[in-house]
């Protein structure tokens, strides 16, 4: 199950969150910078997944944009790496308003989760 | 008016957009957080308007806001305005507004219900779409509950869009509305099957989330899902589905023994490595779950294994992060095949990624042997050498501690190594794990007597190094390993070389400076080592020496004496007085030291962790009570002053007897200081370091004491240990040598004499390694009849224990969904049905029952139970091979097994509807508006009804021996609360009489089946009224009934049934197409006047049988296959 749905740039700002379970709102803050740190940690070299307190963090780069993915530990690691390039191409495709974006994603991140 | 709009637009035209509000925020760099505030005070006036552009606007930037990290929860109404905004491109803004911000705690939440209902049945589906989306996120138990309705209503849309959109969204509102869950997952099973594969795709998750909390109501859903499986090509849906059969095979084993084999072959066949890496999970769950008595599962098990070695041996970092992740499950149950691949671990531990390091050491946990435990440890120990960060080197220290000592040190042959080991890693910089490092020693030294002359040499060596380990304050961590050493040179003292040197460095004033339980410890242990020099010197008649090291010991006490630690202070103050008064009696040539030795006599035995857990409560005894009448506060303030130099244990004591007299409570300090004194492990918890170097002034100006050179100065580390391995090369050297003298001999003999088997000839396994030396592992104490498992219960916060229900079991009236418009998913249910008084069987018990059954079976052949739950689930599972399960039964017991010869099952529909149909079986509580108007109908009569049904076989594949009737009997008394299914029967009595079964089969025309039923009349009475009537349901066959009756009408047996009589009653059925399986429904009822004083009882029994889709295309050869039936209470 996937827990968060994160869009953060490489200055550690948070550009799309989505929880999916009610979190407050100066948590998701707190939480946010420490997923963020701990990706932006990481190089090249080293793979996708976190283990980050009791989920696991997924996460991808595109260019200066991360997209990180928080699940519990019964997800299949692999699809949520591929989940986060379909989820990319399709905003590729329809590249839009944000909130268009958010839509869409939604759309997207429910058939899937 | 127009004027107003006319005024609102052109106000709009200098609102800030959203484009607006973020081009400002990036041009307001420095002062963002003003900016923002400005930003916010702005969007509530724009709240304020009439507006519904400028709102929806407003909420808009809100929502940005929000994202940002700004609470808008105090916008919430205005949310649901816009919400409510009949346009779309508004109502979308206001549902993303609430999505984001709503929760269960938003008090406003509940004002949208009616609001989202007229959305949902929206006749846009955008409309729809956008409400359901919402509302996914903020469900709450009440809309939920208000919802589910016409939620499960959309999942029947026209447009997939929304069935989609439905599905999904009726997972968030079964785990907030678990009531829902069983009308509407009939429909959910429909969805398995749409046509729309990404409806189907929602419904496989749906389900797949369900049923991995709750595995076992989803069982019977299985061979549905194998079906999607075997024939779906969409790998999120297949990934879905696998994860899904992983929950289930643990509870069925026989699905596992079915899914390897499609499972290998997608394993070989895709090329998406998710599946592949999920196929590879659920592979292994598999043969977990088999994991006895399936020899031949090696090569699936080595698949796996390959395959992942490929994905470890992969450059891309993932798929080697998940390759050893699996790898460390196949571990868990076939660790022989993972040590294959060592070589690869072993390389992964030089990764450049930590993770992958990581997970790399979880596997060497289970890769090391007694024969690779020095070589693995030893790579370990290089590797904490050039480890750069503390986190993963202290990961390396504790995986290296864990390794060894697993399974009570199984993997150790030479302790003396594994201590050099321990105070090898010592030498760490930083680590936090001293405490570990100190354990392990004492643990060691306790439980391996061998080794205490080595370890006690060792530790002695550590404290009189004791400077470096404990030298600078970072090391604070590490020193806690002089608290062991300390323990264990104290201890074990009578092993000690050089006892006084010892005592001498442990006297040493650079001891104050480390942490105060340490210090309690070294002064404890200080008088133990005296009182073992004491003995030596005077058993060596060495009166002058013992009152030199009495001496020594009353010039080093004071230093503990003025301890800012409390432990410290007072042990030292006791021991100082003990000793001077021991001075005074050597003065006068008082033999002391036996006196004193006999303060520690006596063995220390390590005692179990939970041995305080399982010492059982003596009869009789009741904690809660008290045992004096319970204090007044006067009394207990009286008592505190005394309290404040004691522990906490001595506090619960005296609230528990806060009227001890003042000798009881002195004696029982003396109790507990003696106990205290002779237990090396009561130690409390010290103030912290720093506190206590700010506590201790002119610590810095003690000289330190030199290091007496006649003692080894080198630190005991790298080189000790490696000497082991020498060692034991050399020693496996000398035992491969020896073994292949023996070997030759062997043959010699083996060539003079007869051929032996060459069994021996394999490589030396394990046990070949002797250890170094004798071995001796105290196992650890545990009081008498202590309690076997103290099992955890499951966490009762779980939100999906509510949703653990029984899926199978037909809906009550009272659990339909609370409607507005009455809209019934189980419509398709026959009156038939309903008309039968229904037993439900109880969700927890089948396991129960099914043991039952087993044991019944073993006993008495007639009596039958039928596990239902796995009936036709069993039909399906039992095309697989089934060797051990299944004995083909004699034929004087037909039925014993259930799932022996029952031919490739059929289509899926009629076997669904039979299981809903069976499990309404075994339940009158749960469906309690059913009953009354049943006993209203039937109140002065007895009712009974049977249904049975027969299985038929195909002649022509098996022979008739093992053709398997199965009958299915099941009762219960409706009146009664339902007693255990073993109690059902009357005692004495037999419900169901089994004759023999080897009738012959009756040749029957065309397509036409016979079933033979044996009846036996067990009552004593005649059936009432028409007899005994028969009633059957077929989907696809027909039987001949009397003009005019209708479908549901019974049909009296042709002959008449006097008590204790027995006849066999016959049916023909014509079946009108054989290409999918045959189900059987047959009711029984048989009437009977009431018996004096007894109360009516009905009795309720069915069965169903499947005929086969092999079902014989050669009717003539067919034999029906006859159950016997008897009645009786």
């Amino acid at each position: 199950m996937i827990q968060f749905f994160l869009m953060v740039n490489k200055q550690g700002q948070t550009r799309l969150s989505k929880y999916y379970e009610h979190v407050e709102i100066n948590k998701c803050t707190l939480l946010e910078t420490e997923v963020i740190r701990s990706c932006l940690s990481r190089s090249n070299e080293q793979c996708s997944f976190i283990e980050f307190k009791d989920f696991k963090l997924i996460y991808r780069q595109y260019a200066t944009l991360f997209i990180v993915v928080g699940v519990n530990d019964t997800e299949n690691e692999m699809t949520i790496y591929e989940f986060i390039h379909n989820f990319v191409e399709v905003l590729d495709e329809n590249e839009s308003h944000l909130i268009m974006v958010n839509n869409s994603f939604y759309m997207l991140l429910n058939s899937i989760c | 008016m127009a004027l107003k709009m006319v005024k609102g637009s052109i106000d709009r035209m200098f609102d800030k957009n959203l484009q607006d509000l973020v081009r400002g925020i990036r041009n307001h760099k420095e002062d963002e957080a003003k900016y923002i505030s400005q930003c916010i005070d702005e969007i509530k006036q724009e709240l304020k308007q009439d507006n519904i552009a400028v709102k929806a606007n407003a909420v808009c930037k809100l929502t940005y806001l929000q994202m940002l990290g700004y609470d808008i929860s105090w916008a919430a109404f205005n949310i649901i305005e816009v919400m409510s905004a009949s346009k779309f491109t508004f109502k979308r803004i206001g549902y993303l507004a609430a999505s984001q911000c709503f929760h269960e705690g938003t008090d406003v939440i509940m004002l949208t219900t009616n609001q989202i209902r007229k959305d949902l049945s929206s006749p846009s589906q955008y409309d729809t779409g956008v409400a359901l989306t919402g509302l996914s996120c903020f469900v709450t138990p009440d809309l939920a509950r208000d919802l589910a309705n016409d939620i499960m209503t959309l999942m029947s849309h026209t447009k997939p869009y929304i069935r989609k959109k439905a599905v999904l969204i009726m997972y968030k509102v079964f785990l907030k509305y678990p009531e829902s869950l069983r009308p509407a997952f009939p429909r959910l099973k429909e969805k398995l099957e749409d046509p729309d594969p990404g409806v189907q795709s929602a419904a496989v998750n749906v389900i797949c989330e369900l049923a991995r909390r709750n595995p076992k109501n989803y069982l019977s859903l299985a061979p549905l899902f194998f079906k999607l499986m075997t024939s779906s090509t969409n790998n999120w849906v297949l990934i879905k589905i696998i994860k899904l059969f992983g929950a289930l095979t643990p509870l069925e084993p026989r699905l596992g023994k079915k899914l390897i084999e499609p499972l290998t072959n997608l394993i070989h066949s895709t090329s998406a490595m998710s599946l592949l890496y999920e196929c590879v999970n659920t592979v292994i769950a598999v043969l977990i779950s088999l994991s006895s008595g399936m020899p031949n599962h090696s090569a699936s098990i080595q698949l796996c294994v390959q395959k992942l070695r490929i994905l470890i041996e992969d450059s891309d970092q993932n798929l080697k992060y998940l390759g050893l992740l699996a790898m460390s499950k196949i571990l868990r149950t076939h660790p022989k095949s993972v040590q294959a691949h060592k070589d690869l671990v072993l390389q992964c531990l030089d990764d450049k990624d930590e993770s992958i390091r990581l997970r790399a050491l979880d596997l060497l946990y289970g890769m090391v042997s007694k024969k690779n435990l020095v070589e693995i440890v030893k790579k370990l120990m290089s590797h904490v050498d050039k480890a750069e960060g503390t986190t993963y080197r202290d990961e390396l220290l504790t995986k290296i501690i864990d390794i060894c000592s697993q399974c009570n040190y199984q993997h150790i042959t030479n302790f003396q190594w594994y201590i050099s080991v321990l105070v090898e890693l010592t030498r760490l910089e930083g680590t936090r794990h001293g405490h570990l490092i100190a354990a392990q020693m004492l643990d060691v030294a306790i439980r391996v007597k061998a080794i205490r002359k080595f370890a006690v040499s060792q530790m002695s060596a550590l404290l009189d190094s004791a400077h470096l380990v404990a030298s600078s304050t970072q090391r604070n961590g590490i020193c806690e390993v002089l608290y062991a050493a300390a323990w264990i040179c104290g201890e074990f003292s009578e092993h000690l070389q050089e006892p006084q040197q010892t005592l001498e460095a442990m006297l040493r004033p650079k001891v104050t400076t480390l942490p105060g339980h340490i210090q309690a410890v070294y002064v404890q242990n200080v008088v133990k080592l005296y009182a073992s020099i004491l003995q030596q010197k005077e058993q060596a008649a060495e009166a002058e020496a013992a009152q030199d090291v009495t001496q020594l010991m009353v010039e080093r006490l004071p230093q503990f004496v003025q301890s800012a630690d409390l432990e410290v202070q007072e042990r030292a103050s006791c021991v100082l007085q003990l000793v001077k008064h021991i001075q005074k009696l050597q003065a006068k040539d008082v033999p002391v030291a036996e006196e004193v030795s006999a303060l520690f006599a006596g063995e220390l035995n390590p005692v179990a962790p939970k041995a305080q857990k399982k010492v059982p409560v003596p009869e009789g005894l009741d904690l809660d009570a008290w045992i004096n009448e319970p204090p007044s506060d006067s009394e207990s303030e009286d008592e505190k002053p005394k309290a404040i130099f004691h522990d906490e244990e001595q506090r619960h004591a005296k609230q528990r007897q806060p009227e001890a007299e003042e000798e009881e409570l002195a004696r029982r300090r003396e109790a507990r200081k003696q106990e205290q004194a002779n237990n090396p492990f009561y130690i409390k918890s010290s103030p912290s370091p720093q506190k206590r170097y700010q506590d201790m002034p002119g610590v810095e100006h003690i000289p330190v004491v030199q290091i007496d050179l006649s003692v080894p100065l080198k630190v005991p580390g790298m080189p000790v240990s490696d000497q082991y391995v020498k060692l034991q090369e050399e020693r496996e050297h000398r035992q491969r040598l020896e073994k292949d003298r023996r070997r030759r001999k062997k043959k010699d003999k083996d060539k003079r004499g007869k051929p032996r088997r060459h069994s021996s000839l394999h490589t030396e396994s394990d046990e070949d390694i002797a250890p170094a030396q004798r071995v001796d592992i105290v196992t650890e104490e545990m009081p008498e009849n202590a309690l076997p498992s103290d099992e955890d219960d499951k966490d009762p916060n779980d939100p999906y224990r509510a949703l653990d229900v029984d899926l199978d079991r037909p809906l009550a009236d009272s659990e339909r969904l609370p409607v507005q418009k009455h809209r019934n998913a189980e419509t398709t249910k026959s009156p038939e049905k309903e008309d039968v008084p229904v037993v439900e069987k109880k969700i927890k018990k089948p396991r129960k029952k099914e043991k039952k059954h087993r044991e019944k079976e073993r006993e008495k052949k007639e009596k039958r139970k039928e596990e239902k739950e796995g009936e036709d689930f069993d039909f399906w599972l039992s095309t697989a091979p089934l060797p051990a399960a299944a004995p083909a039964p004699a034929p004087g017991e037909p039925g014993a097994n259930t799932v022996t010869a029952a031919p490739e099952g059929g289509g899926e529909e009629p076997r669904r509807e039979e299981r809903g149909d069976e499990d309404e079986d075994g339940d009158n509580e749960r469906d309690p508006e059913k009953k009354p108007s049943k006993h209203k109908k039937k109140k002065p009569k007895k009712e009974k009804e049977e249904r049975a049904k027969d299985k038929k076989k195909p002649k022509k594949q098996q022979p008739p021996g093992e053709e398997a009737a199965e009958p299915v009997e099941n009762g219960a008394l409706a009146d009664e609360p339902l007693p255990p299914m073993s109690s059902l029967l009357p005692p004495g009595r037999e419900l169901l009489h089994q004759d023999d079964l080897r009738h012959p089969g009756q040749p029957a025309e065309g397509r036409q089946v016979t079933v033979s039923i044996v009846l036996e009349n067990q009552e004593q009475q005649l059936p009432e009224g028409h007899g005994v009537q028969t009633c059957w349901t077929s989907l696809n066959t027909s039987w001949p009934r009397p003009e005019g009756s209708s479908v549901h009408d019974g049909v009296p047996v042709p002959f008449q049934l006097p008590p204790g009589i027995s006849n066999e009653a016959q049916f023909v059925f014509t079946i009108q197409s054989i290409v999918m399986a045959q189900k059987l429904k047959g009711t029984l009822s048989f009437i009977a006047r009431k018996m004096k004083g007894r109360p009516t009882r009905s009795w309720t029994s069915s069965c169903t049988s499947a005929v086969p889709r092999t079902w014989s295309r050669r009717p003539a050869t067919v034999t029906p296959l006859p159950s016997c039936w008897s009645l009786g209470t």
